[in-house]
């Protein structure tokens, strides 16, 4: 694809390699926010190339891995419940709550469905008008204004039978967040480049400036993480901390103004729980009164379930890279890929079940400091 | 996090007052919504997630971007060293 | 592959008994399944089938070992780009004889029928096994229908057994692979489940990628016919090559590593795959095999396959190797590796 493919190069990969080797004189640990990006250095095997001692640390950017358990067993109960038809991204269905997942609620029955963009799950509601709808809304900034579009549409429209079950988190305060533990090891930010292409880059100085550290936006292609890398091990070694646009071809500094309209109007910011983090003050969205009758666990009745995150699990000290995955005393134990406990073993790309994988990898030939440090 | 792709817009038309899209990625064809990039041209390129288009694509910026990283070695010969690249980039408009 | 069936001519020659849908009646083993079979299934599968398609079929079969198979096939939708749950009933069957170094020679056909199927799907169906059958050269030689009650609509479940007979000197077995092997692969991946997933409710994309859905017997015989001890043949269906290659290593105790470089993909399917977030080596083949071979065989084996239409673009993708056993690692176009891990379940379109 355009404007793709050519961000693969090899050649120009190579080049980028050696001049973070170049720049590079002593360890650094680093944190990609984004989940897109973890998946990408994994998929390409970026960690693999870094100077010994550049460490990267997957942060908690992952909407699957950080919905709570609390609203996926709300979502469970609305998908169980008759006449509803529970839509989702693709990326949920696996996710388990507290018994089970969206998966064993269409086996039982349950109308679940997979839609590639929330307006499929407005039309849907649109054709079946005895029937109640349900998007469940889950995601960062990139997502909201999709999802924030449907609600609108649906009051617009008049489509009373269109529900949202939000779960909208907001990546700033979660930077902030890691930056406050006290035991935190982060010495830099890649900035999620999707997240400013909607938002801009307005929010990041102040982080910069609190924290000392270096923010670069960063896109998802390998030559996008690496001149990522590259330009924050620059600032690092310099000891500078600026905030820096490394995707520009996708993020201008004031964001999308339409999207961000849209999600004043429907959305207001509110407390969230983190799956594996815990709360953050003032770290997502909800409906806003103005669409409040669009809100599905109004709605449906489910406002008073909740649910504990497991006990065993310390995916959160994972997130902010203070344990190591196999520091957990539940690793691949009470806990695995098919059976995971908590956000870092859900997602294929959690740092947890990274770490499951990779941990059987015994002969490859890797440095074992490399897989531990970045795993 | 968020998977988002570049397409090139072929046509433009209203439904229901919103602004759709047919995009092109690459020969596939997908229906996005414009409503957040409501100027866009016929033939430019837009940055979609789950449908819909969240920013335009600045041709421009990503063919500067890849001269950038040709030009990284020669610039590096002609500087002396990674730190003096940086020194110049740093002077560069962000 | 495309077939040229005429569906839109289909005119359906039962006298319905007003009955545009199946009903409970043309499973309950009288008249009306008397009919969809004389009136339906016979006509569809032509030159086919066996005409008096009994309870139990008497075979003639040559001399030597005997391959015997069984699938059953659910897709959804059932009429996609390039074929239909028809094609894959005959191919998927055919192709897994194949696999043993068979030659396939009868087929059974069981349909569970939901209550509420057009008429007409099921003629379109039919006609597209009794087209899939004779492309392959194997018999329809008996079958079964028994039609279910349905609160959720309508569908087409079809089984197919296979009855194939395997030449001798050919030992082909998924645990042979030994380390140093060339893995071989013989054409482009990922199309299948990227044509069916196009027209999937809810995911809806315009593409041209067309199913591959073929059988590869005669590919497998060409290859065969070079004389070279041909270790492992499968075929990448669900799961992909990955799914595949993951049982090939755990069955025989070695590790693969594939050269990402190296793995055909058509650059639509690639852009599919990365517009909903899939790996294309988990994507879904059913006109595909890979094989393994000793590395000095690789050559002349690819030499035939690409001889031969379903194999013009095969290629070597990758090695056997003493590492990591029971694994499969890509080397990454960067230089870095990746664990190419087993799919957990069916292929779900990411934002993340």
């Amino acid at each position: 694809m355009k404007y793709l493919d050519e961000f693969s190069d090899p050649v120009l990969a190579g080049k980028l390699v050696e001049q973070i080797h170049a720049v590079t004189t002593q360890p650094w640990s680093m944190m990609e926010v984004c989940g897109g990006q973890t998946h990408s250095i994994i998929r390409h095997g970026i960690d693999q190339l870094l100077p010994e001692g550049v460490e990267m640390i997957h942060g908690p950017g992952c909407p699957v891995c950080v919905t709570p358990l609390e609203i996926i067993d709300k979502a469970l109960a609305i998908a169980q419940q008759p006449g509803v038809i529970f839509c989702s991204f693709g990326d949920m269905l696996r996710v388990p709550g507290s018994s089970e997942d969206l998966f064993s609620i269409k086996s039982a029955g349950g109308d679940v469905r997979v839609v590639y963009s929330p307006l499929d799950a407005l039309k849907l509601a649109r054709e079946n008008p005895d029937r109640q709808v349900v998007f469940f809304g889950i995601g960062f900034e990139t997502t909201a204004p999709a999802n924030a579009m449907t609600v609108y549409q649906a009051k617009k429209q008049g489509i009373p039978n269109f529900s949202l079950l939000v779960s909208h988190v907001l990546v700033p305060p979660a930077m902030a967040a890691i930056m406050d533990s006290p035991k935190c090891r982060v010495q830099a930010f890649l900035a999620a480049g999707h997240v400013c292409s909607v938002m801009g880059t307005s929010e990041y100085p102040a982080l910069t400036e609190k924290y000392k550290v270096p923010i670069v936006v960063t896109g998802f292609e390998p030559l996008d993480i690496l001149e990522g890398i590259r330009r924050t091990v620059i600032q690092l070694e310099s000891g500078r901390h600026e905030l820096e646009n490394a995707y520009s071809r996708a993020v201008t500094a004031e964001g999308n103004l339409p999207a961000m309209a849209m999600l004043r109007d429907v959305f207001e910011v509110t407390d969230r729980t983190w799956r594996g983090i815990g709360m953050i003050p003032q770290s997502g969205w909800k409906l806003s009164e103005r669409y409040a009758e669009y809100d599905a666990e109004a709605r449906f009745s489910v406002t008073d379930i909740h649910t504990d995150e497991s006990a065993l699990c310390r995916s959160g000290e994972v997130l902010q890279g203070l344990i190591k995955p196999h520091e957990c005393a539940a690793f691949g134990k009470e806990c695995t890929p098919r059976k995971p406990l908590g956000a870092t073993m859900v997602s294929s790309e959690g740092a947890c079940a990274a770490y499951y994988t990779y941990r059987r990898l015994d002969h490859l030939e890797l440095s074992e400091t490399r897989l531990v440090d970045s795993r | 996090m968020c998977l988002a792709v570049p397409g090139r817009v072929l046509s433009v038309e209203d439904q229901d007052g919103t602004t759709m899209a047919q995009v092109d990625f690459g020969g596939l064809r997908k229906e996005v919504c414009l409503a957040y990039i409501p100027d866009v041209q016929i033939g430019e390129y837009v940055i979609v997630h789950v449908g819909f288009a969240i920013q335009r694509l600045d041709e421009k910026s990503a063919l500067d971007t890849l001269a950038n990283f040709e030009k990284l070695g020669i610039l590096e010969e002609e500087f002396g060293d990674g730190f003096a690249l940086a020194a110049k980039q740093a002077g560069e408009p962000r | 592959m495309s077939n040229d069936l005429d569906f839109e001519g289909w005119v359906c020659p039962l006298p319905l008994r007003d009955t545009p849908t199946i009903v409970m009646g043309h499973g309950g083993g009288g008249a009306m399944s008397g009919e969809l079979i004389e009136q339906l299934f016979l006509p569809a599968f032509g030159g086919a089938a066996r005409a008096e398609l009994g309870d139990s079929a008497v075979l003639e079969v040559p001399a030597g070992r005997l391959a015997f198979s069984t699938d059953s096939f659910v897709v959804k939708p059932m009429f996609f780009p390039g074929g239909c749950i028809g094609d894959l009933a005959v191919n998927g069957t055919v192709n897994d004889l194949a696999m043993s170094g068979a030659t396939p020679l009868y087929l059974s056909t069981a349909f569970i029928l939901a209550e509420g199927t057009p008429i007409t799907d099921i003629g379109r169906v039919a006609m597209a096994i009794g087209k899939a059958a004779e492309v392959a050269g194997v018999q329809l030689v008996t079958g079964d229908t028994k039609v279910v009650d349905s609160g959720s609509g309508d569908g087409i479940f079809i089984n197919t057994a296979g009855i194939g007979v395997i030449p001798d000197g050919v030992d082909i077995s998924p645990a042979r692979a030994q380390v140093g092997d060339a893995v071989l692969v013989s054409g482009d991946i990922g199309v299948h489940g990227i044509a069916v997933m196009s027209c999937r409710e809810g995911l809806e994309f315009g593409t041209t990628v067309e199913s591959d859905c073929a059988p590869l017997h005669g590919l497998v015989a060409d290859m065969l016919a070079t004389g070279v001890d041909v270790h492992v043949l499968r075929d990448p269906t669900r799961g992909g090559v990955s799914a595949t290659l993951n049982e090939i290593a755990k069955a025989s105790g070695v590790g693969v590593e594939l050269v990402e470089k190296d793995l055909p993909i058509q650059a639509e399917v690639k852009d599919a795959c990365g517009l909903l977030g899939l790996d294309p080596l988990q994507v879904a083949n059913e006109g595909k095999l890979i094989a393994i071979v000793a590395a000095e065989d690789a050559e002349e084996v690819l030499a035939a396959m690409r001889q031969h239409p379903r194999g013009a673009g095969a290629r070597r993708i990758g090695t056997c190797v003493a590492e990591h056993p029971q694994m499969v690692v890509a080397r990454t176009g960067l230089g870095g590796t990746r664990v190419v891990d087993l799919p957990i379940g069916e292929q779900l379109p990411r934002i993340c």
